[in-house]
């Protein structure tokens, strides 16, 4: 039976046939450019690419970042996905869409605030010269432009999950006789324990593959740079291969953090679904 | 345990929901809050548990000023309407709640717990439902479990937000009946919200009736079908 919304065939594969066409030249395509560019030499240039002293101190330096910043985050994301759940304020709208801002905000800008703040003609620049604290073109500071960047992963996630979870299973804990930490620990956590780890997995791969907020802070010291940037100053230099070899580490964070995401996805929105004991 | 409320009042940004109220249950009595949606008895109920905190207005339990103190300190059992089951938690956890979040001192040891979830599986006729969770279970068993959960902890008031409210016929009277039987046996001060007045009448030993935010008339069953103090109450009641 033909139904009013069936399209004509020729109008279905048409459809069909263009969003293969994308997904190849814009995704399969590069994809498989990096990975044939990074093997090209064999197996043997390849690892002696990755663990070249510029990409071992960047690969370094980025899991240094990753470290800070996740947890960072994490504590952020669940504080705020709490107090936004479980108490009534005012501007708690607005709140929701400040969160987003580096969502929509270009990274860049998110580097240069920090530039601003702490540079050497910044706010508190002549200050923390003078007390020899460098932030700035340091660790910090490119923990802190990622803190930025990736700000709203875990929040954003659990904010909606928690609100459809409601605060019933809370109050009755509460009742019971439970302190705030008992609650938390024994009744919320375990209801949104996916869901912080979904944030944390997006989170990550985001700060690992963040350039724009990070080329800003970063140092043009080869110990300062993240994975991104050296990728970045190895095609600089011409050095094509090793600019392969690293991508295709990020590729691979990628294919990994699609893949948790992929399984985490699939045990909460399955039906029904009873944990296993 | 006596519990009063003082002129009590709460609004909800504009909405006012309780005005003024004030009100006495007696040690052991089991009193009903009936009116329609939105006449603020719920609210009432989760003033009294301490899930809400009034604007004005004065809470007691035996004589005791709980207004000040939260929920978890006033430890009334509160039964909640869409129950609320620790959904992670089997039926033996859930009921086990109330005691393994007891202060060390006074917590009991494994196998006092295990004892106590057993009476009180006796209790709502669910032996052998232990390791089930909530989503394996019934809308009758789920309300029994919320019961012997908020039984647990012992509490010197029961508190139930329209405890029948999501059941079919059948079922709603039978639990109805164990309710009122259970009572007899302990006599536990308990207060219900309903808006079912079958309910409130053969249930309750007194019966409040609420309407936008304010007691209408406090009663015995008949006493508010021959001698309704004013037309909402008459109008209420269809008498």
């Amino acid at each position: 039976m033909k139904r009013a919304t069936t399209d004509p065939w020729l109008a279905r594969y048409a459809f069909i046939g263009i969003l293969v066409v994308f997904v190849v030249i814009f995704l399969l395509f590069p994809v498989s450019v990096v990975l044939y560019e990074a093997l090209k030499g064999g197996l043997g240039f390849y690892f002696s690419a990755l663990t070249a002293t510029h990409s071992l101190t960047a690969i370094r330096l980025t899991l240094l970042v990753a470290v800070a910043v996740v947890p960072l985050n994490t504590l952020f994301g669940v504080c705020a996905a709490w107090a936004i759940t479980h108490f009534r304020f005012c501007g708690k709208a607005l709140l929701i869409s400040l969160i987003e801002i580096p969502l929509w905000v270009s990274p860049v800008i998110g580097g240069l605030v920090f530039a601003l703040i702490f540079g050497q003609k910044g706010w508190l620049g002549p200050w923390l010269d003078a007390h020899h604290i460098q932030i700035l073109f340091a660790y910090p500071g490119i923990v802190l432009a990622t803190a930025f960047v990736t700000f709203p992963f875990v929040a954003r996630g659990l904010i909606p999950l928690m609100q459809a979870q409601g605060s019933a299973e809370e109050e009755a804990a509460l009742t019971l006789g439970a302190n705030g930490w008992q609650l938390f620990w024994r009744v919320t956590f375990p209801k949104i324990k996916w869901g912080i780890l979904y944030g944390m997995i997006l989170c990550n791969a985001r700060a690992m593959g963040e350039f724009g907020a990070v080329s800003v802070v970063a140092g043009s010291v080869d110990d300062r740079i993240t994975m991104p940037l050296q990728i970045e100053q190895y095609y600089l230099d011409f050095s094509l291969p090793d600019a392969f070899a690293l991508a295709s580490l990020l590729l691979l964070l990628s294919v990994v953090t699609l893949v948790i995401k992929i399984g985490l996805e699939w045990r909460h929105l399955a039906p029904n679904y009873v944990r296993p004991h | 345990m006596s519990v009063t409320v003082h002129n009590v009042s709460k609004r909800f940004e504009a909405f006012p929901a309780l005005k003024d109220v004030s009100l006495e249950v007696q040690t052991g009595e089991l009193l009903a809050l009936l009116g329609p949606s939105g006449s603020g008895k719920t609210t009432l109920l989760r003033v009294i548990a301490g899930l809400e905190i009034p604007d004005a207005g004065q809470v007691t339990f035996a004589g005791e000023d709980v207004t000040e103190k939260s929920a978890y300190e006033r430890r009334a059992g509160f039964v909640f309407q869409s129950y609320a089951l620790f959904q992670h938690m089997t039926v033996f956890e859930n009921i086990a709640f109330g005691l393994r979040v007891l202060p060390k001192k006074k917590r009991p040891d494994a196998a006092a717990i295990a004892k106590r979830v057993g009476e009180l599986l006796g209790l709502i006729q669910l032996e052998g439902y232990e390791k089930r969770l909530p989503a394996q279970l019934s809308g009758g068993q789920r309300q029994r479990v919320a019961l012997a959960r908020a039984l647990a902890i012992e509490p010197r008031v029961l508190l139930l937000d329209e405890p029948f409210g999501a059941l079919d016929a059948r079922v709603r009277k039978d639990l109805r009946r164990w309710l009122r039987e259970f009572h007899d046996r302990t006599h536990l001060t308990s207060l219900f919200v309903t808006h079912d007045q079958d309910e409130a009448f053969e249930l309750a030993d007194r019966v409040v009736i609420f309407n936008e935010g304010r007691i209408q008339q406090i009663g015995l069953p008949a006493e508010l079908r021959h001698h309704p103090t004013n037309d909402f109450v008459r109008a209420f009641l269809e008498v």
